[in-house]
């Protein structure tokens, strides 16, 4: 692999890894105030991948419109989604509550293949399509707005959470929930806005991704799966470990594309997660059990 | 009272469904859905894996497609392509799916809650996309056809009517062991582990091994159900192992009811009968019906339909003794 080629792939691979970073920030955030692992969060990115696509293209909006109206029509859903699946089911075992967002997820995605049908759908470029050379890789204008986009949202969530007090009231109900409800803090509140932040984040990333690489009903389930491995390597700890996982897992499957592995093909692409995961279990189970038992 | 109650009515409640159930594959009763109950025949053998994994270890795998998948290919390769003895080819199939499962599941089941969950679901993905790529073994996107038909001797299951006594004699033994497995010490410690995991354990139940045990059992059921599936309908494709295939497993194992035995061949029924025959002129309607179904019995039938029906029969059977003794 040559200096360019190894350019090109670090780049496109930062760019996959911010979208993973978005939806490993939506599972942490989820996680640390609910305890609960949202299947359903690679829907969200579907989602504003599929509502832009429709604000742009058969409302005619201009983008500056149609892109935070899907957002918001995402966190709407997510919203929706807590106060009529979870919080109903909130009293029940870990396996009910699995089972409550992958049902959740199976009915959106049916429900955008009804709508949408199944298809791929291209929403408009933000800025054209005239490749940028740097350091001997061609970078996509739509690739830096990627980047970029999840740049400002980590930061903004970063300062969210650390100066205001609605932001400094999730981080103490994910710290402890009793605790936060002791000192007046409404923690079932603060896990609906966990839920209508997660699914902001993740369609941020749709939005900003499907001019790239196209969406389609059924993109969830892998987006989901990624994020969700970006989030285990940084631990479902803290938004900035999420971050570094979702950067980590995306130039280690883009270097990993790059190598020639013979009959390998890049079709194989998508196991690199998958086994990296099973990797985090076989040598982590043992700190993550403890860690378990301690929280 | 309950106990009286039950004695002759269940028998006779047994031997009327047994005696149905003979009848099915005969061409003047229900002739024609033969292969529909020949599939939830198999389904029920997945599906009570994932209900007793459900309901003893708290967990949820998303990839049980991938187990029955494993079943279906390792025995229509080493049958077809191989020329391996099909019983030999099904037997193989369940030791490399059991192992497979263990592997797995060791490292996960140190954990509580979503790791299964997730750790399977990537597993079912991973899988699905071998059986696609690995097209010289498998056959690619169109899968491979003209796997033998299984046979004792020179007895040939090569008719439904046939196959139908042999899938369902093949579940009805997966009933049995798993209904054994449920009652036995194995069991006691099982529902010792869902009542309180502390407390099992401080009587000495190593319970990450008894959770990996029901795990590769589940998994070998599914291999065993994906071998009989290659050898029913000779014709394996990766479509029948994606990732919906794994969820509509959990709706069978969700109606069914979790920890629940039977409650798997009810499950498995009303779900094959939904897709295969209700709703399959509706596209990818069924998609959101069995999301609806996934999240309105959880939240308020946690326990799963069938074992909901049961109470509620159950209740009604005792409302009516108690208005017989009083008149």
């Amino acid at each position: 692999m040559s200096a360019d080629q190894f350019a090109q792939y670090l780049v496109s691979g930062i760019t996959q890894g911010s979208i993973y970073a978005l939806v490993a920030l939506g599972f942490t955030i989820i996680y640390a105030v609910t305890k609960i692992i949202n299947f359903a969060q690679g829907e969200f990115v579907m989602l504003g991948g599929m509502l832009s696509f429709t604000l742009a293209h058969s409302a005619g909006m201009p983008l500056v419109l149609s892109l935070p109206l899907s957002v918001l029509s995402t966190a709407v859903i997510g919203t929706i989604l807590y106060i009529l699946a979870i919080r109903t089911a909130r009293k029940a075992s870990v396996v009910s509550l699995i089972i409550v967002t992958i049902g959740a997820a199976i009915l959106i995605r049916g429900l955008a293949a009804q709508l949408w049908g199944v298809g791929a759908v291209r929403p408009p470029f933000f800025t054209g399509d005239e490749p940028i050379p740097f350091l001997g890789a061609l970078i996509r204008p739509q690739a830096l707005w990627i980047i970029g986009t999840s740049l400002v949202a980590t930061v903004v969530l970063h300062l969210f959470l650390s100066y205001t007090m609605m932001g400094k009231a999730l981080k103490a109900s994910a710290i402890s929930q009793v605790a936060a409800a002791m000192v007046g803090i409404d923690t079932r509140l603060m896990a609906l806005c966990a839920f209508a932040i997660a699914a902001a984040l993740g369609a941020i990333g749709g939005v900003v991704m499907s001019p790239l690489t196209l969406t389609a009903y059924n993109v969830g389930v892998m987006l989901g799966l990624k994020g969700f491995v970006a989030a285990s390597i940084g631990g479902f700890k803290s938004p900035l470990a999420a971050v570094i996982g979702g950067i980590t897992l995306g130039v280690v499957e883009s270097l990993a594309v790059g190598v020639d592995w013979g009959p390998f093909t890049s079709a194989y692409k998508d196991a690199i997660a998958i086994i990296l995961l099973l990797l985090i279990l076989l040598l982590r189970s043992g700190s993550l059990a403890a860690e378990e038992r301690a929280g | 009272m309950l106990r009286r109650a039950k004695g002759n009515w269940t028998y006779f409640v047994i031997a009327a469904l047994l005696l149905f159930s003979i009848l099915i594959p005969f061409d003047w009763f229900l002739g024609r859905y033969t292969g529909l109950v020949i599939l939830i025949g198999i389904s029920t053998m997945v599906t009570v894996g994932l209900c007793l994994l459900m309901g003893y270890t708290g967990q949820v795998s998303l990839g049980q497609a991938a187990f029955y998948g494993t079943g279906a290919y390792v025995s229509a390769i080493l049958s077809k392509t191989y020329g391996v003895n099909p019983w030999l080819a099904m037997l193989i199939a369940a030791l490399a799916t059991g192992a497979f499962a263990y592997v797995i599941g060791y490292p996960t089941f140190r954990l509580r809650g979503n790791y299964l969950a997730m750790a399977t679901l990537g597993l079912g993905v991973i899988m699905w996309i071998l059986f696609r790529q690995l097209s010289q073994y498998t056959g690619g996107p169109d899968g491979m056809a003209g796997i033998p038909y299984l046979s004792i001797g020179g007895f040939v299951f090569n008719t439904p009517f046939k196959r139908y006594f042999l899938v369902w004699l093949f579940c009805l033994v997966i009933l049995l062991v798993s209904q054994n497995i449920v009652r036995s010490r194995a069991g006691r410690a099982l529902r010792a582990i869902h009542g309180s995991e502390a407390a099992a354990e401080s009587i000495g139940i190593n319970v990450t091994q008894f959770k990996v045990k029901i795990f590769v059992l589940s998994a070998v059921y599914a291999s065993l159900a994906g071998s009989l599936f290659a050898h029913h309908l000779r014709h394996v494709s990766p479509q029948s192992f994606d990732f919906m295939a794994s969820v509509k497993l959990v709706v069978m194992a969700v109606i069914g009811g979790l920890a629940s035995v039977w409650g798997a061949i009810f499950g498995a029924a009303t779900t094959r009968i939904l897709s295969d025959e209700l709703l399959l002129r509706f596209g990818e309607l069924d998609v959101i019906v069995y999301g609806l179904i996934l999240i309105l019995v959880m939240i308020f039938m946690p326990e799963g339909l069938f074992v909901k029906l049961k109470d509620v029969i159950a209740q009604w059977r005792l409302r009516y003794e108690q208005r017989g003794t009083k008149t």
